[in-house]
């Protein structure tokens, strides 16, 4: 028996109540979702005649297929690639170079490293949000405008990362480090066999964390990608409505909708220890 | 803190910071900068060149009627959006935590959510209460409400308020639970033993015990509800009808890559950035606190 068999909460109706409770929210929770999923499968003729059916129709391949090979304005197959080459891209590169800036600060001492230390701590408080306008010209002068670079780069200048990973090198033990030393151990030597390993989870929880932000951004790439063989999925649903008095084709719209939803969710559920220490890490 | 055994070297340790330091200036520092110095310029209608006026843009934005009525919404908005998941995601928690056994299951459960997209979020609800199609409007029609947040400003706030709070009750909910969790079931039963109800209870010992979460909790959602839901505000309204859902940071967007006002869309970065460092201030600071708890 868990430890929460205590003496507080007898199997009353409190309990049970409980349950209803919980059944009632997650319901709640799920009903937008569960719509969204009927309405990728039914035809365009039984959603435009109100009410729709709540249960799924057999347009399932008929929808999915047509959106993932013809889309509105592109294919949501290309849409998908571009999100996970974006989610990826932001995931690893944000890694790649918060692992190599916080080993710097922890295990060296070297002219400049508290003004750096202020520095990345300053990026902290500002989201791309707040610097759209000069950021978009940054990348119009670069030429990155349409292209994977210009979705990646301003989404891994800021330094979470790079703190969490400062927090966890002050943990790690100091002998180890010695010991590298003592051995003639040269310092990359020891953060590629020593500290990398040591940090495989930390790594996998944040790389969960990553990639769902990366995943969902949405006005970075709404600003930055005009063409629409490089909308990103979750920027591409709201372009596939018609701008004039026209009738959305609503189930390739939910379809890509829950396609938009698949590979996130999937990431959430299957890692989902990973995902909580990510959470609970990131906020620290 | 520092360590105690570092190595040595210097051009390493520099090649090392060196791409974050590379990438934060070009596409952090360089912008931000630039935000708040166009902030201080109105650009002529050609855009060939800038006139200084200095703080003439945020004397206008202040004065401006729109500006100061987007200030109010957000207000509303991140407070209805705040409460609303917090609320919800709290009642849940407490229920979850109330289980013998099963409270994992349910976390599962409700916690995939955080995945969906704020823009993606937006696309469901504004299909529910589609005006033409939305399931939920034609039953409210049933009942003789006449739905439409196309036309009505109350509803338009209610609906992107629902579709924010919505996407927020898996994290709100995942961190009540680890903080009910973590609260010693002896002082509990201690307290059921004295015949304290499980609302006494509640209200007496488990609400105050909680309160660095729920803090904590709130500032994160001031800064979600402030920053993240332009996706969902995008997707449903773009801000309409009449302006009653023009948040601050979709009046940047608006005024500065619709409007093309750079000046004012730079003053008002500005302005939000300063929003964001107090609200960053009072998270660090509470966190330096929640440390000697």
């Amino acid at each position: 028996m868990s430890r929460r068999d205590g003496m507080v909460e007898r199997r009353g109706w409190g309990y049970w109540l409980s349950h209803a409770g919980l059944i009632l929210g997650v319901a709640f929770v799920f009903f937008p979702i569960w719509l969204a999923f009927v309405a990728s499968t039914v035809s365009q003729t039984e959603i435009v005649r109100p009410p729709m059916p709540l249960w799924p129709g057999d347009h399932l391949l008929e929808n999915y297929g047509k959106a993932l090979a013809s889309g509105v304005n592109a294919p949501v197959a290309l849409m998908l690639m571009n999100s996970a080459i974006m989610a990826i891209g932001i995931a690893l590169g944000k890694i790649a170079i918060s692992l190599l800036s916080a080993f710097a600060i922890v295990y060296f001492r070297f002219p400049g490293r508290k003004l750096f230390f202020w520095l990345i701590f300053l990026t902290l408080m500002l989201p791309v949000e707040v610097r759209i306008v000069p950021t978009y010209e940054v990348i119009a002068g670069f030429g990155m405008l349409n292209s994977y670079s210009g979705l990646i780069l301003p989404l891994i200048a800021s330094a979470t990362a790079t703190f969490l990973f400062r927090q966890f090198f002050m943990t790690v033990p100091d002998e180890l480090a010695e010991a590298a030393r003592v051995d003639g151990a040269r310092p990359m030597r020891f953060f590629l066999d020593i500290l990398m390993p040591m940090s495989r989870t930390n790594i996998a929880a944040l790389f969960v964390i990553l990639f769902i932000y990366g995943w969902n951004q949405y006005l970075w790439p709404l600003l930055i990608t005009t063409d629409p063989a490089m909308n990103t999925i979750v920027m591409g649903i709201k372009q596939m409505f018609p701008s004039g008095d026209d009738i959305a084709d609503w189930p390739v719209i939910m379809a890509t909708s829950i396609l938009a939803m698949v590979p996130p969710v999937l990431v959430v559920i299957g890692m989902q220890r990973l995902f909580i220490r990510g959470l609970v890490e990131s906020e620290k | 803190m520092e360590k105690r055994v570092s190595f040595k070297g210097v051009l390493l340790p520099l090649l090392l910071v060196l791409p974050q330091l590379v990438v934060t200036a070009v596409f952090f520092f360089y912008p931000a900068g630039q935000a708040i110095w166009q902030s201080l310029f109105i650009p002529d209608p050609f855009g060939l060149s800038m006139q200084w006026v200095g703080l003439g843009n945020f004397d206008y934005l202040l004065s401006n009627r729109y500006y100061r009525a987007s200030f109010a919404t957000t207000a509303v908005f991140s407070i209805l959006v705040t409460s609303v998941s917090m609320g919800v995601a709290l009642f849940l928690a407490v229920l979850a935590d109330r289980l013998i056994r099963g409270s994992g299951v349910y976390r599962t459960l409700l916690i995939w959510p955080y995945a969906v997209a704020p823009a993606v979020a937006g696309v469901l609800w504004m299909f529910m209460f589609n005006t033409r199609v939305g399931v939920v409007t034609w039953y409210l029609g049933l009942l003789g409400y006449d739905w439409n947040h196309v036309l009505n400003e109350g509803e338009a706030m209610g609906l992107v308020v629902a579709a924010s709070a919505w996407g927020r009750i898996s994290y709100n909910f995942l961190f009540f639970l680890a903080g009910l969790q973590a609260i010693p079931r002896s002082v509990i039963e201690a307290a059921a033993i004295d015949g304290a109800r499980f609302w006494t209870r509640f209200r007496t010992m488990v609400f105050p015990l909680l309160s660095p979460t729920t803090f904590f909790l709130l500032v994160v959602n001031i800064v979600y509800a402030f920053f993240e839901t332009f996706g969902v505000i995008h997707t449903i309204t773009s801000g309409g009808p009449q302006q009653a859902t023009t948040i601050l940071v979709y009046k940047v967007y608006a005024d500065g890559f619709v409007g093309q006002d750079l000046g004012s869309s730079s003053a008002q970065s500005v302005i939000l950035l300063v929003l964001v460092s107090l609200l960053t201030v009072v998270q660090f600071r509470f966190i330096e606190r929640r440390v000697h708890y």
